[in-house]
């Protein structure tokens, strides 16, 4: 049952096959025993799925269902849940329990989705391993010695092990893409502004953008379309019309311009990650597509202003944790400072101090001009290089991740060599551009990602590439073996 | 030495908005502590703010009001600090691009303030307001309640362009009155609707150069202000003439013993790294609307002062004292409309019995104990010389008391004033005839005794009779046997 899709799964419910009672235990199961080795779940909410998934039943007998009506998701543990333990990773937030729901949240509810639990992640989505939770970390179901990739690690790793058949996850710098490109899933997240971030717990508020993680571009595409939408609460979110998309990825490849940027191949690229990646591009070629070089000036500063702009918000946005109203709290504060300075030091871990550190210190007075505001100038100029390609080309590829799943523990000492494996991912952020990553092949055993960056609100340009490869692909349908699978 | 003052201020306008700028949250005052505060207010994880439109379009009526740049693309900011009646650890404001930008007002200044002045703003911006800390109620800790955060305040900033407490305090009246006649602010200085802050420092005499500035925090009645500032340039010249240096510092007025205090120990300057809010598009404001707002704008005190000299023929005195307070000046207007052709009368009662009642009582003119319609009825009977101006006074205070209208405190008490001539013709004669020796000598040329027959008069009638009949009739008879 765990080998199915979401539409088949759906398609199941529909005909009768099976209930979304049964589906839901099944996949609960599949949690329970899989769980402990790959802590993708912080927590699980059997009680609160079991009654979503009983009403679920009833609604598809009515014959009022959704196609997502009695379908196990998952969200990742920055959204806000009512009623439900929403921790971020963090021990600030260890015994949070949300008192209302993110918007996303509403809007899966709405359609009868059936909520598994929450997936494990990097603390406050700050991160590419998924190694800075306070939950300790989560495993690649491909390799368990290796990590899932961050910050959406766990639903990508429950997603890849089909411990849950989809999940959402939040992308600020490649946090869908790159953990979707490690665990060999299907990751989208959309334009800027396409989905509402009301009730996502803030990091960068300028780049946080939900988005899917699920086994197929087919799959996705259904899930991504129930949460988009503008939101009255959510001021940054988009009036833009939101396109059908799960029914709307026929079609061909055959003059679709795909722009191949050099800076994507250039050094720091594994050859394994390449060599699939490279052979992937063959395959839109043979189906008609044109590969086009494509020039992106600026893109070799998007690590670099990312790790100013994304730092400075989150300073801020963090700032609300201080142990006043909600979160951790320190025992017996002396005074005031030290109530603040103790509660946030026990409360955030080592890479969210670091990045409040480095966000206070770039906004500081004599600082400000010379990192955020030059970084703020960096990134106008990579939204023009992309707006300039996208004159030329429908489509950008390349690669999501420069090297397949690392090695726990490989980085962790070292920051930057961590920041650099969002080398290609960053600056699709910063120009607030929609990006899949989809499985192309394998490299040593282990899942690539495949790069489709489409233009401002188009979503279903990528996706229906996405679709049109794994037509004529089954990268998509290799399942781990082993411990983890 | 002589010394020049200057003086800058900062002015916090709560905006009169029903629902907060950021939330849908009420905004009225008094309320429980913490019962107006959603989870906006409160900070939580992951909420959202989303703007207030109408704070904007009162931010925008300000502009107008004073000749200000509207800046039709303003800038929410960040600005950063920890407190905890600050619950989301920053301050939404305006930093780089505030919504309105310059603009002037003019001042009455000099001695007998027939000089004017102009006062320049440098900016007003919107902001929300923070929680209030209570460090009194609670023994050894301190309660924080959040009814107050995200109030939408308009800050007024001035240039350092006043040279004197007067002036300080003659550009706050403007303020006040222009933010009430807007109908943008309530302006009740008791709660905390309209707060204000003072930049003050001082230098030689003809030197360009600022000197070293303070600032005084809250300050909440014109009176404060103008005793703070005068207590403050003292202090300035103290410390420099016995040859120290002001320090730039925050410092509280305590009205009971007159002096101001620094606020901190030790001042640090504060680094807010302000931002651009990621959370906020920037205000985008059409043409349209400015137009549409200026032709809402409603007649300013300036406007109103002149046209009070100009149609109504009242003194530039009356008119400023009366167009300072949109409340006074609506109340004179209303009660001008009923009763017709008496603006004089009018503002004098207006100036006078009436605003002396409602002072007494702490009360603003809406909530008068006596209505426009009242009192009108009471001008009536002075215009149709049923009652004396004297008499009406004591008919005020009954009818301020709550005995009746005008017609029931006049009959009630017998005070309808004799104006029948015959009847006073007599009281008259009867006065003559108890006072031969008055007479005579008046009529011997001692002008002087004509006030004692007045006054004989209005004894023996009981202060009833009508002055001026008394006098025109006083003096046909006292003349007539000559």
């Amino acid at each position: 049952m765990h080998r199915l899709s979401v539409l088949e799964l759906s398609r199941g419910l529909a005909a009768g096959d099976f209930s979304s009672v049964e589906i839901t235990r099944h996949f609960l199961d599949r949690i329970g025993s899989s769980n402990d080795l790959l802590n993708a779940f912080i927590t699980v909410t059997e009680e609160r799925a079991l009654e979503q998934a009983a009403a679920a039943d009833q609604r598809i007998k009515q014959g009022t269902a959704h196609a997502l009506t009695g379908i196990p998701i998952a969200h990742k543990d920055i959204l806000c849940v009512d009623g439900v333990r929403t921790t971020c990773a963090s021990k600030m937030l260890e015994s949070f329990v949300a008192p209302y729901s993110a918007t996303v949240v509403e809007k899966l509810d709405q359609v009868g989705a059936v909520m598994l639990g929450k997936t494990n992640m990097d603390e406050f989505a700050m991160g590419s391993s998924n190694e800075n939770s306070c939950f300790g970390p989560v495993r690649n179901p491909w390799d368990v010695s290796r990590v899932p990739g961050g910050s959406s690690g766990g639903s990508a790793a429950a997603v890849a092990a089909r411990l849950v058949p989809i999940s959402t996850g939040t992308d600020t710098g490649g946090s869908v893409r790159q953990p979707a490109a490690l665990t060999g899933t299907t990751g989208i997240k959309p334009t800027y502004g396409r989905i509402s971030r009301y009730g996502m717990i803030a990091f960068a508020s300028s780049l946080d953008q939900a988005g899917v993680i699920g086994q197929s571009a087919a799959d996705a595409a259904l899930m991504l379309e129930t949460m988009c939408g503008f939101d009255t609460k959510d001021s940054t979110s988009s009036q833009q019309p939101v396109e059908a998309l799960h029914n709307e990825l026929e079609g061909d490849l055959k003059g679709l311009r795909i722009g191949v940027p050099d800076v994507f191949f250039a050094e720091g690229l594994s050859d394994g990650v390449k060599a699939q990646v490279e052979a992937a591009l063959n395959v839109f070629e043979s189906q008609g597509a044109t590969l086009l070089q494509v020039s992106l000036p600026h893109l070799h500063l998007s690590v670099p202003a990312y790790y100013v702009v994304a730092p400075a918000e989150c300073s801020s946005n963090l700032s609300r944790f201080d142990g006043v109203r909600f979160g951790h709290r320190c025992d017996n504060p002396k005074d005031l400072d030290d109530l603040y300075r103790r509660s946030r030091s026990e409360g955030f871990g080592p890479e969210v101090l670091r990045r409040i550190l480095t966000g206070t210190f770039v906004l500081s007075a004599g600082y400000y001009d010379a990192y955020y505001k030059k970084a703020q100038r960096v990134r106008r100029l990579i939204n023009a290089d992309f707006q300039q390609a996208f004159e030329q080309v429908d489509l950008i590829m390349g690669p999501t991740s420069p090297t397949t799943a690392f090695p726990l523990g490989e980085k962790t000492d070292d920051p930057v060599s961590m920041y650099l494996n969002d080398i290609y991912t960053v600056g699709v952020s910063l120009a607030g551009l929609p990006a899949a990553s989809i499985p192309c092949g394998l490299s040593e055993g282990l899942p690539v990602g495949l790069h489709i960056i489409g233009d401002h609100f188009c979503e279903r340009k990528v996706l229906s590439a996405g679709h049109q490869f794994q037509q004529v692909t089954d990268f998509h349908t290799l399942r781990p073996e082993g411990e983890g699978a | 030495m002589s010394w020049e003052i200057v003086i800058g201020l900062e002015v916090h306008a709560q905006l009169a908005t029903r629902s907060k700028i950021f939330s849908g949250s009420s905004t009225t005052y008094g309320a429980e502590p913490n019962t107006q505060a959603s989870l906006v207010d409160l900070g939580f994880p992951g909420v959202l703010p989303v703007l207030n439109e109408e704070a904007v379009r009162m931010a925008v009526l300000f502009g107008l009001a004073v000749n200000a740049t509207i800046d039709q693309r303003s800038i929410f900011a960040r600005k950063n600090y920890f407190y905890p009646d600050l619950p989301k650890g920053y301050q939404i404001s305006q930093f780089e691009s505030p919504i309105v930008a310059g603009g002037e007002i003019t001042i009455d200044v000099g001695e007998d303030q027939k000089q004017t002045k102009t006062i320049h703003l440098t900016r007003a911006h919107l902001e929300e307001d923070a929680g209030k800390s209570m460090h009194e109620e609670f023994d050894k800790h301190t309660g924080i309640d959040l009814n107050r955060a995200g109030i939408p305040l308009l800050e007024i900033v001035s240039e350092p362009d006043m040279r004197s407490a007067r002036e300080a305090v003659a550009y706050l009246k403007k303020i006040h009155a222009l933010v009430q006649y807007l109908g943008i602010c309530d302006g009740n200085m008791q709660e905390g609707s309209f707060r204000c802050d003072a930049n003050v420092s001082i230098r030689p005499s003809g030197q360009k150069e600022l000197g070293t500035r303070t600032e005084l925090k809250n300050l909440n009645s014109f009176r404060f202000i103008e005793r703070a500032i005068n207590v403050e340039v003292e202090r300035h010249i103290d410390v420099i003439e016995s040859g120290n240096a002001i320090i730039q510092q925050t410092r509280l007025y305590d009205p009971d013993k007159n002096q101001t205090r620094a606020m901190r120990s030790k001042e640090e300057a504060n680094d807010y790294r302000y931002f651009p809010d990621p959370d906020l598009l920037p205000v985008v404001i059409e043409d349209a609307l400015i137009e549409q707002l200026r032709q809402q704008l409603p007649e300013l005190p300036d406007a109103r002062r002149t046209r009070y000299e100009n149609e109504l023929g009242l003194s530039s005195y009356d008119a400023e004292v009366l167009t300072n307070s949109k409340s006074h000046s609506d109340y004179f207007e209303a009660l001008c409309a009923t009763i017709g052709d008496q603006t004089k009368l009018c503002a004098n009662w207006v100036i006078g019995e009436l605003s002396a009642a409602l002072n007494k009582d702490g009360l603003d003119p809406q909530q008068s104990n006596v209505s426009p319609d009242a009192l009108a009825g009471l001008l009536a009977r002075i215009v149709d010389n049923t009652v004396s101006g004297s008499m009406a006074k004591d008919v005020f205070v009954a009818m301020w008391q709550g005995e009746g209208s005008a017609d029931d405190v006049i009959d009630a008490k017998g005070l309808r004033q004799i104006s029948d001539p015959e009847a006073i013709a007599t009281l008259i004669k009867q006065v003559m005839g108890n006072h031969p020796d008055q007479l005579g000598q008046y009529r011997d040329g001692k002008d002087k005794l004509f006030g004692f027959f007045v006054g004989k008069v209005m004894q023996a009638a009981g202060g009833k009779a009508n002055p001026a009949q008394v006098n025109q009739l006083l003096k046909t008879l006292l003349n007539e046997n000559s």
